[in-house]
């Protein structure tokens, strides 16, 4: 069993026609994922991947009962995508689509107050749960069923951890990317609350890195529920110069907070085990394991 | 994005924030003749800079006449600026902005800005304002007053009299006042900024309120739907930014420049930071950050390993790539091959590669007449690299 998905998700996607959402929804057909509809405007009725297509999410989850949606439209109607999925009253949304403008996700986040949605991304890899289901854009050549959660703010890292976990003969039970922008749906913490209460899951490893408050989170919940199962972390940017974007739009260290040391200080002092560098932390779960 | 002072007035004016009157000049003759036309008894002079403490660094000037404006102007423009500890890019002045001085009574500062922890935005208030308002506030949060925004359609709502009357017990001010937070939101919403904060926002002794200060961050994301501000941001990046980085974005690719000596190619801005990470610990210097996107073709990623082939200062390159579902290991070799086939320059290269298409990438490699250095892990490649980073770069010319 994973997080957030079981066999059974019915999955739709919006932006299903496009050139690289078919190549992605193709590789997740082949992987196992139940994917039932796309959505494009305009283009309802036609046929894709051997799926019904529909003008409205609306319209797609009465025709074939989907509950979740891969959200994979250009950044100028991300926003109103995510929005037409929340008010579809989809369980989970996950969108992958990169530099969605800031404040169109404030408004998403408006549109999730008091919803059931779970939003997964914008700029995320998505949600991958070995031999059950591949909601994104990740590889799948290294990832086994497993009884590790992977929670992380970056998807190249996931990829890395994801082999490194494989080679140490753990496994994932989920991996979920929460997205490289300062605005976005769950965050690194509710991850983590999923998969302490996940009984699928042994042992948590979760990726961070500079700028935001999403690390400390984490460390308020795990100092406050002190799981029994262990939780490794890695929080890149230490030597990030400050006040330099490097790469993701949500790692700017900016001034008083969010450091890279600050965020390692807090998870350490609430018992999350630190590894030591991003080459690590296969065999650093696996120590804590034993 | 950040606006320049004189940009963010002229866009805060269209919202109705009176300002004070002013020009922006590029030479002591132009800042003469602006002082002249506005003929004030006192002026401001002040060099355009993206930083945050202009005054400590003696960047705004007064002045009492057009001749002592100019004086100012001539010591300013070309004035450079170290920030950051010297691991930004130099500043420099290319402009002033001359303006009448204000005399007020009092200084308040207001800011709309995004809140990201939140995820909403926010109105920031003090009755207290002008520099250092922000290391105060951090000692005694109770100075300033915040309150979440809504977003609806063009616009915000949010308490802004509520606010205001906190901040100015005075009816006619605190009107004035929630107005001048109002607009604020406005301007935030219509431009995609994520950042308007007027420090200090100033009451003159004829009561009325003056933007003294103005800044405005424009979200990069959103410069597709708003062509008149990606218009400046050309025109101030042409000014300001390193060409490298400049040149890099045309090529999808997240580029840097570092004062290092180890040229970094890696895919994925997560696994960028973690080598960057590893490198400094293994003792080593990187002499820029380079996050090649998923979008980015192998003639993309050629252009890019060519900006770290053709800086001197680079002694030896660092390529950990963990091929995923987007970006294939074999697209970065291709690009590495083209890039080294077109500059002939040799220097060692460490090559730590995983994932997707791994195997072919070698062969790519190979094929392309590329010698490299192989590691199975990512430590003992950023121990290797800056291993032969120390050493003497004659042995490699052979």
């Amino acid at each position: 069993m994973a997080i957030l998905i079981s066999p059974e998700t019915k999955v739709l996607c919006q932006g299903m026609t496009g050139r690289a959402a078919t190549f992605h929804c193709g590789r997740m057909q082949s992987y196992g994922t139940k994917l039932v509809a796309g959505v494009t405007p305009g283009k309802g009725g036609q046929r894709h991947l051997d799926l019904p297509v529909f003008n409205t999410v609306v319209e797609a989850v009465e025709d074939t009962g989907a509950d979740a949606s891969l959200v994979f439209v250009p950044p100028s109607n991300a926003a109103s995508a995510i929005i037409d999925a929340i008010e579809a009253e989809l369980s989970l949304v996950v969108c992958v689509t990169e530099r969605v403008p800031v404040l169109d996700m404030v408004r998403v986040r408006q549109a999730l107050e008091g919803a059931s949605t779970v939003l997964i991304g914008p700029n995320s890899q998505g949600l991958l749960a070995p031999g059950i289901a591949q909601l994104g854009v990740m590889s799948t050549v290294d990832a086994k069923p497993g009884r590790i959660g992977i929670a992380s703010r970056s998807a190249s890292l996931t990829s890395e951890i994801v082999a490194q976990t494989t080679e140490a003969g753990l496994g994932q039970s989920t991996t979920v990317g929460v997205g490289g922008d300062p605005v976005h749906g769950i965050s690194l913490a509710g991850c983590v609350e999923r998969f302490i209460d996940d009984p699928q899951t042994d042992g948590i490893i979760v990726v961070g890195e500079i700028g935001g408050f999403e690390e400390e989170e984490v460390a308020k919940l795990v100092g406050r529920v002190r799981p029994s199962k262990p939780v490794v972390a890695l929080v890149t940017g230490r030597h990030a110069p400050p006040e330099r974007r490097m790469g993701h739009a949500g790692a700017l260290a900016t001034v008083g907070s969010g450091s890279a040391q600050a965020k390692i200080d807090a998870l350490e002092d609430a018992g999350v085990i630190i590894a030591p560098h991003a080459g690590s932390i296969g065999e650093t779960m696996r120590a804590a394991l034993n | 994005m950040l606006l320049h002072e004189f940009q963010a007035k002229k866009l805060i004016k269209g919202f109705g924030i009176t300002c004070p009157m002013g020009q922006v000049a590029a030479s002591p003759t132009e800042a003469q003749d602006a002082a002249e036309r506005l003929g004030c008894r006192r002026y401001a002079v002040k060099g355009q800079l993206l930083i945050s403490n202009r005054m400590q660094h003696e960047a705004i000037r007064y002045a009492s006449s057009p001749r002592e404006v100019a004086e100012h102007a001539r010591k300013l423009i070309g004035m450079s600026f170290k920030v950051a500890n010297g691991r930004l890019p130099d500043q420099t002045i290319h402009q002033v902005l001359v303006e009448e001085f204000v005399e007020s009574t009092h200084e308040l500062y207001a800011s709309v800005a995004l809140d990201r922890a939140l995820g909403k935005v926010v109105l920031l208030a003090s009755g207290l304002g002008g520099s250092g308002i922000e290391e105060r506030a951090a000692e005694e949060p109770g100075l300033i007053h915040r309150s979440a925004l809504r977003l609806e359609g063009n616009h915000a709502t949010g308490a802004f009299s509520e606010i205001a009357t906190e901040v100015a017990p005075e009816p006619d001010l605190a009107i004035a006042l929630a107005e001048i937070y109002r607009n604020m939101a406005a301007a935030l919403v219509a431009n995609d900024a994520t950042l308007v904060d007027l420090n200090p926002l100033v009451v003159t002794s004829d009561r009325q309120l003056v933007a003294v200060d103005a800044k405005i961050t424009i979200d990069d994301n959103a410069l597709f739907r708003r062509p008149e501000l990606a218009a400046l941001r050309l025109e101030n990046e042409r000014l300001e930014r390193d060409r490298n980085e400049l040149e890099a974005q045309r090529y999808q690719i997240n580029f840097l420049s570092l004062d290092g000596d180890i040229g970094v190619a890696v895919n994925g801005a997560g696994l960028a930071l973690a080598t960057h990470d590893l490198i400094v610990d293994c003792g080593g210097s990187p002499s820029n950050f380079m996050d090649i996107r998923t979008t980015a073709t192998s003639l993309d990623i050629a252009h890019g390993f060519e900006m770290l082939l053709k800086n001197p200062r680079t002694k030896a390159i660092l390529v950990n790539v963990h091929g995923g579902g987007m970006q294939r290991c074999d697209t970065i070799a291709e690009g590495l091959g083209i890039a080294v086939r077109r500059r002939g320059r040799k220097m060692p290269i460490v090559i730590r590669m995983a994932g997707n298409n791994a195997d072919f990438a070698r062969t790519v490699l190979t094929n392309n007449g590329v010698k490299f250095i192989e590691t199975d892990t990512m430590l003992q490649a950023a121990q290797r690299v800056v291993e032969l980073s120390k050493k003497e770069t004659a042995q490699w010319q052979s």
